[in-house]
């Protein structure tokens, strides 16, 4: 017991050390989103990747019967198509009332934190829940983007700004139309790249870059900003530098934006998946 | 020993205000964002015990965490900092041993030690900083630029930092 003492009173440098360590990082991960969403994603991904691994390994043992099954299927399914070809004729009606048409709804909100020098950047909202914000609306700045709102608490809303890697906008090129998906370099505030440009695109310096409206959450036209730079990227790609149209060093006053078909949406681009 | 309390104390506030109010707020090109803070930690007196070291390094790093909405990120970078500065003092000791009654201070002993003593230290609280903040491995190199360079002006700004004590107190 003596010498257990004197054991441990002779590193009780490495122990405390080790105690509060372990508590920063504790910390760290449960009062930050970012990186407890980074750990949550590590546990899972380890874990993901052995599964993987082993159905893979499985799915080759399977193959032949795969093969099967799924020529049955194509077979099913060119009947079906067949069939539905010469029957079916069913025609779409649409109605234009303006109360259900209602697409978006927009609310006024005031920025009361934000900041541009970090790597993942949030802005806080002086509106919340009770004012009818939700999670995944998107904020936007006199027609510019800003960013989505991540998390809403009753007076307040957490906003992922587009100055964060984590985030992905789907966008296009105003003039015709050929989309990509858009996210910050993480260096300058006001730069940001748009990737999966194809080679065959008529881009020029200047050209206008807007959302495409192709997610949920933004609508179709939101300015995000103006081609700066462009090359060609290996493969069949343009990359290119967009100069945000949003100066982030002055927001002040933001729109929030709610898609009010967003859960139909969604809902019906999981069953289609599901089905799939 | 105790003289020194109020010394520190203030030097505390001081650094912390510095570097809330003030290199919080700049930011060159995405690069760069000195932490002059952990100064408090480098110039600690020799004969600190080993465990207020790493007490006092917490409570530096929580303070500044609290500020910048960030907790746990500074706190676990100064502890570890706080960890291996007994080690940094062995290492780098000079022939004949820390005199009592001095400091670890550029006045003491010299340019060439106390830059050997900071950029270590420094190097190695940024290192774990930005990476911690990062928290993956992808953006591995623009996180290590990133390192060398808000270590390079945060040293820099620790060595302006020493010309700034007043001469008379040389001996406490």
């Amino acid at each position: 017991m003596r010498s257990l003492l004197n054991f441990l009173l002779r590193i009780h440098f490495l122990l405390l050390f080790i105690l509060i360590e372990v508590f920063s990082i504790t910390l760290l991960v449960n009062n930050n989103n970012f990186h407890r969403a980074r750990f949550v994603n590590f546990t899972r991904q380890l874990a993901g990747n052995l599964y993987d691994k082993t159905s893979s390994f499985k799915q080759y043992l399977s193959l032949a019967e795969e093969n099967k099954r799924l020529a049955e299927e194509n077979n099913r399914l060119l009947n079906i198509i067949e069939s539905t070809y010469k029957s079916d004729e069913i025609f779409f009606r649409s109605v234009n009332d303006t109360i259900y048409n209602q697409r978006y709804r927009y609310t006024r909100a005031r920025i009361i934190n934000n900041s541009i020098n970090k790597k993942h950047n949030f802005l806080t909202l002086n509106k919340g829940s009770l004012q009818g914000l939700r999670p995944e609306m998107a904020v936007v700045s006199e027609g510019s983007i800003v960013g989505v709102i991540k998390g809403v608490s009753k007076n307040y809303a957490t906003v992922i700004s587009l100055l964060n890697l984590d985030l992905r906008i789907s966008s296009k090129v105003k003039k015709n139309g050929y989309f990509g998906s858009l996210n910050w370099t993480g260096e300058d505030y006001q730069t940001a790249t748009l990737h999966e440009i194809p080679l065959h695109a008529d881009i020029q310096l200047g050209d206008t870059i807007i959302t495409s409206g192709f997610s949920s959450i933004f609508p179709e036209g939101i300015m995000i900003g103006f081609i700066q730079d462009f090359e060609e990227k290996s493969g069949s790609f343009y990359e290119i530098e967009v100069k945000l149209s949003t100066d982030f060093k002055k927001l002040n006053n933001v729109n929030v934006i709610g898609n009010l078909l967003q859960t139909e949406q969604i809902e019906l681009e999981k069953e289609a998946v599901k089905n799939d | 020993m105790i003289k020194l309390l109020p010394r520190y104390i203030l030097s505390f506030v001081l650094l912390v205000f510095l570097q809330v109010f003030i290199l919080n707020n700049i930011q060159f090109s995405g690069y760069i964002n000195p932490y002059i803070y952990i100064l408090f930690i480098l110039i600690l007196p020799f004969e600190t015990p080993k465990w207020l070291l790493l007490v006092l390094a917490f409570i530096l790093g929580i303070t500044i965490d609290l500020f910048s909405g960030t907790l746990g990120m500074h706190s676990s970078a100064t502890v570890i900092m706080a960890f291996v500065r007994p080690y940094v003092l062995k290492v780098i000791s000079p022939r004949d041993g820390y005199e009592s009654e001095t400091l670890p201070q550029l006045r003491y002993y010299g340019v060439n030690w106390f830059l050997k003593y900071s950029v270590i230290l420094v190097f190695i609280h940024h290192l774990f900083l930005f990476y911690i903040e990062v928290f993956r491995f992808s953006h591995f190199f623009t996180t290590f630029v990133r390192v060398i360079l808000s270590s390079i002006f945060t040293i820099l700004l620790v060595l302006i930092s020493q010309y700034f004590y007043r001469k008379d107190t040389r001996r406490y």
